[in-house]
């Protein structure tokens, strides 16, 4: 237990950056290789090619945008330009914006995926700790009792889910949207092996100071897997705020509902305006296209890590 | 360094982890269980509890309304295995499936073998790719349902530009499921996409530095060094894959207006239409339970697989 041993506070975290991560520009960072010239003729079909999936892969949705900002008429005209006949306008926009019930459900979105975020990220994280570095009986069959259980698609799980929120009087509720998207098996697995990979020393030096279990945990463990929980915490998110299938059964009050939700219902109501459609389409788009812009790494990372249990 | 690459290996591969014995105190097994109990407690409740359950209910002819609830032996099992509906549904969703992975693996691949070159762009090119993965079922199914809108819909206008002959899309049963796999393969081949851009740059540059000493371009290095390293991402990636692909409901029910036809209706659409269309919660657990024994059967076949590869 000599303090030599320690592995610097930094390293656990640099590691995992490096294996896990995809490195932004390693190719470009790398010296140019003898022979390897900037502009050879492959490099500039790879780059065309490139260019082109690109431009198919956003023209969906900058058509979008585009008869979001046109004119119902001209929306609905067919014709095929990027501006409408009357000229852009954010009508559209202004008759979403002032139905109000978007607001409702942009909340009720926002802080049922942060619920379901924290509370996940919470109860995972401790059962990983456990399942990395303390000893208890029954602890490898229960490991796999839960590794197991990663196979079970939720959809399956709709029938006697829905029936136990019946019985808990929970149908109708935030909280019945939320708990059962809480049990994430496949996160208690990641967070295991990362926690595996933390040097125990750290630890050891730390109980032999008298700290206890949780205060390790709290304060050792936890900041030095920052860069997992990110990982975790981004790819749950994004899952709870786009969930379709479970919010849509389990809420019918339009005051309660989340944003996917909320909107199927007023696209139902009028399909053939087509300005407004595409409006809200952009609108519910943007947040996590902000999010994405300013958290690319980080989402980049938790994809590459967390991809194993998303589905 | 190695305890990662051990962790990148075991999510890509599953593999067992390490128990190392230590010594067990009372005090321990408390704290352990303390540790544990809020992540049993939400597993019980909301996992394990509910398979149980719903075992129990594919036998009874429980209703949503309460009614019934009586035990009816196998018969729900023996009505969903004679169902026509039930083997459309079941035939759809592996139709589908086949459709949607191999463009969702191929054109990943692409797309991350070339973005993997390093060209200028980087940020822009992983925008374009993976923002649609981003966005809500409903806001995908909203633009695609617009894209294919046979007269004024951007799908036409480019077949007219082709010279090609305007199709119906959506309202035709001959088309409806090719435009649900264009839209998914749009919506979800950048989550492909990126897993396969990790597996590339996780293959050491000393490879590529070497390869071109010798004189190998960058077409002889990808197939030589690249394609060969991707082989435990691919079958990660497929079976991923096959397991999204088969779970299809959220897209195919809401570009088709909720509607339901016979050529779209996959299996998770059916058990949501018996359970809560007509309300038979009985009938719709034992579905749910041949879609899950199908799921278990591919989970124990790729398990097979990977093991035979190992030794290998």
């Amino acid at each position: 237990m000599s303090s030599t041993t320690l592995v610097p506070t930094g390293a656990p975290n640099d590691d995992h950056t490096r294996t896990l991560t995809v490195p932004k520009n390693r190719r470009t960072a790398r010296p140019k290789l003898p022979g390897q010239k900037a502009f050879s003729p492959l490099r500039v079909a790879a780059f065309v090619v490139l260019a082109l999936l690109a431009i198919g892969w956003l023209l969906p949705f900058l058509w979008a945008v585009a008869t979001a900002f046109k004119t119902e008429t001209d929306a609905a005209s067919g014709d095929p330009g990027w501006i409408g006949a009357t000229g852009p306008t954010i009508e559209a926009f202004v008759a979403i914006l002032s139905q109000g019930n978007v607001y409702i459900w942009a909340w009720n979105s926002l802080w049922t995926a942060l619920a379901v975020t924290l509370i996940t990220l919470t109860i995972s994280a401790l059962a990983a700790y456990a399942f990395s570095r303390l000893d208890f009986t029954g602890r490898k069959w229960l490991f796999v009792v839960i590794i197991a259980s990663i196979v079970v698609p939720p959809q399956v799980l709709i029938i006697p889910l829905f029936y136990e929120m019946l019985a808990f009087n929970l149908i109708d509720t935030h909280w019945g949207l939320i708990l059962p998207q809480v049990v994430a098996p496949a996160m208690v697995f990641i967070l295991k092996r990362f926690f595996d990979a933390v040097p125990i020393e750290l630890e050891e030096a730390a109980r032999v100071d008298g700290a206890s279990r949780l205060r390790v945990f709290w304060s050792i463990v936890l900041p030095l897997s920052r860069p997992i929980l990110a990982s975790v915490a981004i790819f749950v998110f994004i899952g709870a705020w786009n969930n379709f299938l479970w919010p849509f059964l389990v809420i019918n009050d339009t005051t309660l509902m989340t944003l996917p939700v909320g909107l199927q219902t007023v696209i139902s109501a009028y399909g053939v305006q087509y300005a407004q459609v595409m409006a809200q389409a952009v609108l519910a788009a943007l947040p996590l296209i902000i999010v994405f812009l300013i958290f690319q790494k980080q989402i980049v990372k938790g994809v590459a890590t967390s991809g194993f249990g998303g589905q | 360094m190695t305890a990662t690459a051990t962790t990148t290996r075991a999510i890509v591969t599953g593999g067992a982890s390490d128990f190392r014995p230590r010594r067990t105190g009372s005090r321990e097994q408390l704290i352990s269980w303390a540790f544990l109990a809020p992540f049993l407690i939400a597993f019980v409740l909301f996992l394990a509890w509910p398979i149980i359950h719903g075992i129990y209910l594919s036998f009874t002819d429980q209703s949503l309304t309460g009614a019934g609830g009586g035990f009816v032996g196998f018969a729900n099992y023996a009505e969903a295995l004679t169902d026509p509906i039930m083997w459309q549904s079941m035939g759809n969703t592996v139709w589908f499936t086949l459709l949607s992975t191999v463009p969702l693996i191929v054109v990943a691949l692409l797309m991350a073998a070339l973005v993997d070159r390093g060209l200028p762009g980087q940020w822009l090119w992983r925008l374009s790719f993976f923002m649609p993965y981003l966005l809500a079922s409903t806001v995908i199914s909203q633009i695609w349902v617009w894209i294919f809108n046979p007269q004024i819909g951007a799908a036409n206008n480019i077949l007219k530009f082709f010279g090609l002959e305007p199709l119906a899309w959506l309202q035709n049963p001959e088309t409806n499921m090719l435009s649900i796999v264009i839209a998914t393969v749009w919506w979800t081949v950048g989550f492909n996409f990126l897993l396969y851009l990790a597996a590339m740059q996780n293959i050491p540059p000393q490879q590529y530095e070497a390869a071109s000493l010798d004189g190998a371009g960058a077409w002889r290095q990808f197939w030589s060094i690249t394609l060969p390293q991707l082989g435990p991402a691919t079958v990660l990636i497929l079976i991923l894959q096959i397991l999204a692909s088969l779970k299809l409901f959220d897209q195919a029910y809401q570009m088709l207006g909720g509607v339901a036809s016979d050529t779209t209706r996959s299996i998770v659409q059916y058990i949501y239409e018996a359970g809560f269309v007509s309300y038979r919660f009985g009938y719709s657990a034992a579905i749910s339970y041949v879609f899950f024994a199908l799921i278990v059967i591919i989970g124990v076949a790729q398990a097979l697989i990977t093991r035979r590869k190992k030794e290998q």
